[in-house]
């Protein structure tokens, strides 16, 4: 699907003209203009100190524009308070431990649909799924500053799901975990999607990206170096390069066997390419 | 001469009943670069610590075996004494950064060792240099972005100029470009200074290239130590260990499994490019 024309459709997040700079004078964005589309699932990337999590931090009103604006849901971030936004965008935090302030799992996941006012009910279910699709569970009665890295990121994502968010945004979700939980958490993200939700994914994981993302927004100091839909984005070895990113080896061998003629599609997973060569042989036999 | 040398080296930190590590022989050479791969838990930040004394001088734990570092028995020598000969990169770089600026970050170990003055301030600039925060000396640390934490907690441990450098997953925030570059830096540091260089990392994607071994440890084990080449194709073992594949080493292995005698394996992308342009163009025959 087109990039641009989904994100014409109903804007759950619009950014026009957005500048920001952080006391002390650091200009982190200029000038940022972008939608998101309801259910739309979005990569942001780019170089270290590029903006990506300033840029995060807008989508929820922790930050409010220098000059611009940012509407969510409709509503002018800079006039709606935190509390009422985060009811529309939930916010993962790149670090964890900036999240976490509970004495238990539980209370943590607890803590958001709570403070929300749901009913009894409807808050212990949502606690409980939540836990359930990011496996902790058998943490619940422990302290969540004691766990480990993958385990105090799964808890923060947990407590943000529990709000039940219209937009999720995670910032790096996969850091800390190891493959086998980047893959569950990708097919959380996946299932989540199919029921509506919108998915913005911040990242340094390229292969994350081309296996499980449509679109791609890419920041380069502070600004938007391309906004494309994800083939696209991987084709341009040289605009990749001067956003500090690279193609991963998959997507990368897929375009030269299609430039030489071998393959007539990407492939963006070694099962994709093997798929992709059975078909060749099974056409030209 | 021996960088480290570990003999059936057990680990059980206290108050756990669980062998974080569980018999480790492993000798590891001055000037050698070694990849430690594993998952969550695997003992890689543990094998780390070994090496630096933490385990079990500032983190009790019940060490097993003996640990040998440049010479000196760990046990029998200071964690400050170490430090000297010992760089660490922690998991966490944010744990590790304490000082109000980027250049008193920098400039912390060498300043403890008594360097002089006019080496320290050469020594930082080339360090921030050399991980792109050139510029940032004055900026507070916790101001930083996760990506340029990462490069400052590597800036610290490269300015002590240490004989072996151990990096607990290193690439953790940094960008795809960082993650070469620091991959590039790394082979240089080897060559110009002969360091020792130690990664822990739970993926190989990008390393297949610089390490000239692979350490796979699995639930505090070595499964497995050798070259790149061979380790990194060692899929089965990979996926039960749970670190992913290299996708180049991954393809080859699933490519020999679809069309058996038909491919030989390949471990680089020009290696793959030229066996699958064969593949397609000998079509025929295959069973369906
Ligand atoms: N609290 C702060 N005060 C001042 N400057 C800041 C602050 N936080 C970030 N910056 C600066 O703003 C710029 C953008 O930072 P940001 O955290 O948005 O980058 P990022 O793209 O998320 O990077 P990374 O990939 O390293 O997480 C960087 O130059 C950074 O140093
Ligand atoms: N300080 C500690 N006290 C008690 N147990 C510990 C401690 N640190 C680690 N462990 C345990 O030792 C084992 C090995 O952990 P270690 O941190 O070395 O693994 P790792 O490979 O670095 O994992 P990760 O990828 O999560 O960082 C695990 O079972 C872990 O729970
Ligand atoms: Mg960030
Ligand atoms: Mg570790």
């Amino acid at each position: 699907m087109n990039a641009v024309v989904t994100a014409q459709r109903l804007p759950v997040i619009s950014l026009q003209d957005v500048s920001f700079s952080y006391e002390g004078g650091i200009e982190a964005l200029k000038r940022v203009s972008l939608r998101v589309a309801k259910g739309e699932k979005v990569a942001v990337v780019g170089g270290n100190g590029s903006g990506k999590t300033t840029l995060a931090k807008h989508l929820n009103g922790l930050l409010k524009p220098s000059s611009g604006k940012v509407l969510i849901g409709g509503q002018d971030s800079s006039r709606t308070s935190v509390a009422t936004l985060a009811r529309t965008v939930g916010y993962v935090f790149q670090n964890p431990d900036y999240q976490l302030f509970c004495t238990s799992v539980e209370e943590e996941v607890r803590f958001g649909p709570h403070s929300m006012g749901l009913g009894r009910d409807d808050e212990s279910a949502l606690v409980e799924r939540s836990m359930k699709l990011m496996g902790i569970g058998h943490l619940r009665e422990q302290s969540p500053i004691s766990l480990s890295l993958g385990d105090r990121r799964k808890v923060a994502i947990a407590s943000v799901l529990a709000t039940s968010p219209e937009v999720f945004v995670l910032d790096e979700p996969t850091t800390g975990l190891d493959t086998v939980e980047s893959a569950q958490l990708m097919a959380t993200l996946d299932v989540l999607r199919s029921e509506g939700m919108t998915v913005v994914l911040i990242t340094h994981e390229m292969r994350l990206v081309a296996q499980h993302m449509d679109r791609v927004i890419a920041m380069s100091e502070g600004s938007v170096a391309f906004d494309t839909e994800v083939e696209e984005a991987f084709s341009d070895s040289d605009r990749l390069r001067r956003c500090k990113l690279l193609a991963p080896p998959i997507t990368v061998l897929a375009q030269r066997l299609r430039a030489q003629g071998a393959l007539s599609k990407g492939a963006a997973t070694p099962l994709q390419l093997v798929e992709q060569v059975v078909r060749v042989r099974g056409e030209r036999r | 001469m021996r960088a480290f040398e570990l003999t059936k080296t057990r680990v059980r930190y206290r108050g756990s009943d669980i062998l974080a590590l569980c018999d480790v022989s492993v000798g590891v050479d001055e000037g050698e670069i070694v990849l430690l791969l594993g998952s969550n838990n695997a003992g890689k930040s543990t094998f780390c610590r070994l090496l630096n004394g933490l385990v079990p001088h500032s983190i009790p734990a019940q060490v097993d075996g003996a640990v040998e570092v440049l010479g000196r028995d760990v046990s029998k020598t200071s964690v400050a004494r170490l430090a000297t000969l010992v760089g660490m990169v922690f998991q966490e770089p944010e744990s590790q950064l304490f000082c109000m600026s980027v250049e008193e970050e920098v400039a912390f170990g060498p300043e403890n060792i008594a360097i002089p003055r006019a080496e320290i301030i050469s020594r930082v600039e080339w360090a921030l240099g050399v991980v792109g925060l050139s510029g940032y000396n004055a900026r507070p640390p916790s101001n930083l972005s996760g990506g340029e934490k990462q490069r400052l907690a590597i800036a610290a441990a490269l300015s002590m100029r240490p004989r072996l450098l151990v990096l607990d997953e290193p690439a953790y925030a940094l960008d795809p470009a960082g993650r070469t570059d620091l991959y590039a830096l790394l082979r240089t540091l080897r060559e110009r200074y002969g360091m020792t260089i130690i990664i822990a990392e739970r993926d190989a994607e990008e390393l297949t290239e610089l390490c000239d071994r692979v350490i796979l440890l699995r639930s505090g084990r070595v499964v497995a130590d050798g070259a790149p080449s061979e380790v990194l194709s060692r899929i089965d073992e990979m996926v039960v260990a749970g670190v992913s594949p290299p996708q180049i080493a991954h393809l080859s292995a699933l490519l020999a499994d679809r069309f058996p005698g038909k491919t030989r394996p390949f471990f680089t992308m020009g290696g793959a490019e030229k066996e699958i342009a064969d593949l397609v163009r000998t079509s025929g025959g295959d069973a369906p």
